[in-house]
């Protein structure tokens, strides 16, 4: 790695055709600047954590994967752009959407989400805005599973539910949205005495006729908020179908299981539910009422967050807690559905754990603040190194600005790869970095100078002199590593930025001081101005306080050392 | 600056030295000192927590500071409708911030009120009113998860120091110094009262790193120079010691001010650009630490090193070896001055306590003991010997190069400056 003794003019146009690359990766990629944290630009940061609400502990991650991707439509749902959901650690989830300070925002994204089983009491295609799908029609029907043990309680693997306060039905009305219209459709259905029906009187709800006039007026495009013990207006997924619904027959965490499978001699993708006992009860009395009616209120929906997830039809009664649920599926679809009606039923709740919100105006102030110090922090470090070496300055500054460029255009290329947001941390540490990057020309220079005093010449005493400094630099930036390394594993939230630019910057101190200082160097030793100990050169005999620059003849033999002849030059 | 080059080079040679080995009392005491101050202000003063270890609510709202700003805030937070906002902490920010601080909020209920309330008072939507918010139990968890990361890279440093320097002293000293830097740089947080907050952690473990780092500059010149020390009479360890640290003197203020001056920049705008935040708080861990970090690895580490080296019988021989050594030479000056009344009695850097470690039951090592010890203590201290142009006559044996572990074991003329002796 280090045998740079031989071509270092190779070296250096190995570094150019490097630097080049990345900035016509950069030219490709048409991105310039890099990605802002929230806390330079505004915006609002929002953790949750998940926890298992029947308190055994463990998230699943591919709970949590799903969660977020419930989440994230609920973000998008508020029409905001560049938000991000993402994962963290085991049981988190972080949502960053910009330039945003709703209050709304909160509340969306730290609600639960509830699976619930509403019968269907009108349905209506209406104009899609795009093409239907298949497996939007509601083909779909509900059908006991032909060869399954018929008894609830034997296959019964789910534990009884138990009920938490998170996953209980929020019982009163959630205030208007600030979109929503002056008078709210979804509080047409809710009775004048505004009182609720349980699951178990579900079956006996009747819309109001204020409500059935409301439902006409209803398109996919009103936001109405879903209020568990009353009637709901939703769409499907694809807006190609509204309908009323009745209060919650069965709330999801009554459903045990939920798989996507082919059933024996059969070729069709079907999901096969089970509920537990609580649920498969209230199933069965709810499927014989529904199969008895007809289309479409032989129908019930499963409702997500106020959408319509899939409303099967009901033609029989299905005792014993297990229902499938068949039509046009294909095995992705059949696996989304299951998915979804999993989640409906996970013992999941989201705690908000952490809300960071900062103005615009925050952010620009500290993203100029950043700057500010960067700049600072880099003209205090070029001057003192002028002053104390001079010519070497120019080193300094040359193999700083390299070390800069390749640190913006990774910064710049992995946050359009891979979504890496600079945020003041980020810019801290990279201005702590400026220090690390310049002591190991320090090391490097003190070395050479050592080996001058000592008596090689100059030529002789940059190799000799790198090859102690190397190991002296390579100690110091396994120590930064290290520290980068620890601290992005177990610190929590904007501090990662600073171990990631830390860690980020000390690989290419490594890089520049390998590939660039040293050979530059080692050329520079062979220039007149360098290598001639010029006054201003840093590495004149005065500036080093010896007599005179030993020539490069001038050495006597020493262990270890190639043999140089003896001759004192003054 | 090229003066201090100047001083670099006597430096290295050796001509120009500070006993650190031999003046470690005081320096020891400075640091004893400055230990105490440090857990005097954290017990008195304890650290001020920040809402992401305790959770909390913190909003901020631009406003022009008035007289009144702080006590119609608080009036206005009264007044809100959220309950138990009493103990709420209304300060500001420069001149355009107010900031409050409260426990924590329920996100969907309270804190739309509290903001609300803030910006009716400074007169800005309410959607400009920046906050953060913790839960109690999420900030528990910080704290867990800062300790854990605190513990997780004490243990690491002190396995590559460990496994680095493959010698327990060292190991030790170093891990002293750590301590040391670790304990100033949480005491002096403590004395000017910032916050501690996620970002001061994070330069706390940073210095860590740093302090190592220090260390190891100096205890592989150290290393160096002790290679094959009981091979020869030239130099006891501490001797040896104390030139590597005079050796990497200029390189370690090099590096510390070449690291400290983006800190400082950094503390420059955190502390009066934005006047609160990650910036501030991190850079006042790192300048602290990193100051300390070049301090204890010179004044701290190596001393603790050489005094404890000092105990090792091997070590006490050569002492004593050297001892010897010297004592004959300078009898034989003595016998030269009388004769030739040269004024030259070698002025040593030596460690002056030297007798203290040679105990009795070494007279076991064919030495007069009374005279040795007389003998050291005539060479003994000296403290920054900057010696008349010794070299200029004898030029040539200056310029001689002569390798180190080369030196140590030819016999050397000692009545010469050691500058131009060994190297």
């Amino acid at each position: 790695m280090a045998t740079t003794t031989g071509h270092p003019g190779r070296i250096l146009i190995a570094l150019a055709v490097l630097v080049a690359g990345l900035i016509t990766l950069l030219a490709v990629s048409g991105t310039w600047t890099p990605k802002l944290g929230l806390d330079l630009r505004g915006g609002t940061t929002i953790t949750l954590t998940a926890k298992n609400t029947t308190g055994s502990g463990t998230v699943d991650p591919n709970s949590l994967q799903l969660a977020k991707s419930i989440i994230q439509s609920r973000v998008d749902s508020l029409g905001v752009g560049e938000s991000e959901v993402t994962t963290s650690g085991d049981n988190q989830i972080v949502v960053t959407v910009p330039n945003v300070q709703q209050d709304e925002l909160v509340r969306l994204v730290g609600q639960t989400a509830v699976l619930r089983f509403r019968a269907v009491y009108a349905a209506e295609q209406i104009q899609p805005p795009a093409q239907p799908s298949a497996s939007a029609e509601p083909t779909q029907g509900a059908t006991a599973p032909p060869s399954s043990e018929p008894t609830a309680g034997t296959s019964e693997e789910a534990k009884p539910p138990e009920p938490s306060a998170t996953n209980k039905p929020n019982n009163k009305p959630m205030p208007a949205l600030p979109t929503a219209p002056p008078v709210p459709l979804d509080k047409a259905c809710v009775p004048a005495d505004g009182k609720g029906t349980p699951p178990d009187q579900a079956l006996d709800w009747q819309p109001s006729e204020g409500c059935q006039s409301a439902f006409a007026e209803f398109t996919c495009e009103t936001k109405v908020t879903e209020v568990p013990d009353q009637g709901l207006f939703a769409c499907n997924q694809e807006k190609t179908e509204k309908y009323l619904l009745g209060p919650t027959l069965i709330e999801g965490n009554q459903l045990a299981s939920a798989v996507a499978g082919i059933p024996q001699n059969n070729v069709n993708w079907v999901v096969n539910l089970e509920f537990n006992p609580q649920g498969a009860a209230a199933f069965e009395t709810a499927t014989r009422e529904l199969s008895q009616k007809s289309d479409p209120q032989n129908r019930f929906a499963i409702v997500l967050d106020g959408v319509s997830i899939s409303a099967p039809s009901v033609n029989e009664p299905i005792p014993g807690g297990r229902a499938e649920i068949s039509g046009n599926f294909t095995q992705k679809s059949a696996t989304e559905l299951a998915n979804v009606l999993k989640y409906g039923a996970l013992p999941l709740a989201f705690d908000v754990s952490e809300v960071n919100n900062v103005s615009a105006t925050l952010g620009g102030e500290q993203l100029r603040a950043g700057i500010i110090a960067g700049i600072i922090g880099l003209a205090l470090v070029v001057g003192y190194c002028f002053l104390y070496y001079r010519g070497l300055g120019i080193v300094v500054v040359a193999s700083l600005a390299i070390g800069g460029v390749i640190t913006y255009a990774c910064m710049v290329l992995l946050g359009s790869s891979v979504g890496f947001a600079l945020n003041l941390p980020g810019i801290a540490g990279a201005i702590v970095a400026i220090g690390i990057t310049a002591d190991s020309f320090v090391i490097f220079f003190e070395r050479i100078r050592d080996e001058v005093r000592e008596g090689r010449s100059l030529r002789t005493a940059v190799e000799t002199g790198w090859r102690r400094a190397r190991q002296t630099i390579l100690i110091a930036d396994t120590v930064s590593m290290l520290s980068a390394l620890v601290l992005f594993v177990l610190a929590v939230g904007a501090v990662k930025g600073f171990a990631f630019t830390l860690g980020l910057t000390t690989l290419i101190d490594v890089l520049v001081v390998f590939f660039f200082t040293k050979p530059l160097m080692t050329l520079l030793a062979r220039t007149k101005f360098f290598g001639g100990g010029h006054k201003l050169s840093g590495l004149d005999p005065a500036h080093l306080g010896v007599q005179a620059l030993p020539g490069s003849r001038s050495r006597r033999p020493t262990v270890g050392r190639p043999a140089a002849v003896s001759e004192e030059g003054a | 600056m090229s003066k201090l080059s100047a001083i670099g080079h006597r430096l290295y040679t050796g001509e120009v030295s500070y006993d650190f080995i031999g003046h470690r009392r005081r320096w020891y005491i400075v640091s004893a000192i400055l230990i105490a101050v440090s857990l005097l202000a954290l017990a008195v003063r304890g650290l001020d927590f920040g809402i992401e270890f305790k959770g909390g609510a913190d909003f901020k709202a631009a406003t022009t500071v008035t007289a009144q700003t702080v006590d119609s805030m608080k009036d206005a937070l009264r007044d809100s409708g959220v309950p138990n906002l009493d103990d709420a902490t209304v300060n500001t920010i420069g001149n355009n911030q107010v900031r409050v601080q409260t426990r924590t909020l329920d996100p969907t209920e309270e804190v739309p009120k509290v903001r609300t309330a803030i910006a009716n008072e400074v007169g800005i939507p309410p959607d400009q009113v920046a906050y953060s918010l913790i839960g109690a139990s999420w900030g528990g968890q910080i704290t867990e998860r800062a300790l854990i990361a605190l513990g997780v890279f004490l243990a690491l440093v002190a396995l590559v120091i460990g496994i680095y320097f493959r010698d327990a002293k060292m190991s030790a000293a170093a891990l002293i110094a750590l301590v040391h830097d670790l304990v100033l740089t949480i005491g002096i947080y403590a004395l000017v009262g910032f916050t501690v907050t996620p970002a001061t952690l994070i330069g706390v473990l940073t210095i860590l790193g740093y302090s190592l780092y220090d260390t190891v500059v100096v205890f592989d010149k150290v290393r160096e120079n002790v290679r094959d020390i009981l091979s020869s009479t030239a130099r006891t360890y501490s001797e040896a010691a104390n030139l590597a640290v005079n050796q990497v003197l200029v390189r370690s203020i090099n590096t510390t001010i070449i690291g400290v001056l983006p800190v400082v920049a950094l503390l420059f705008a955190g502390a009066v650009i934005l006047g609160e935040g990650p910036l501030k708080d991190l850079a006042l861990a790192l300048f602290v630490g990193m100051v300390s970090g070049a301090y204890s690895s010179i004044f701290i580490a190596t001393p603790l090193l050489a005094q404890m080296k000092e105990r090792e019988p091997d070590m006490r021989k050569l002492a004593a070896r050297v001892r010897a050594r010297r004592a004959k030479e300078a009898q034989k000056e003595r016998v030269a001055a009388t004769t030739a009344s040269s004024p030259s009695s070698a002025p040593e850097v030596t460690r002056p306590s030297l007798a203290e470690a040679v105990e009795p039951s070494n007279a076991e090592l064919e030495q007069p003991s009374s005279a040795t010890g007389n003998g050291a203590k005539r060479v003994g201290p000296v403290e920054v010997a900057v010696k008349p142009d010794v070299r200029s006559p004898r030029e040539g044996a200056h310029r001689e190069g002569v390798h180190r572990e080369g030196a140590a074991k030819r016999p050397q003329p000692q009545n010469k400056p050691r500058s131009q002796r060994k190297k």
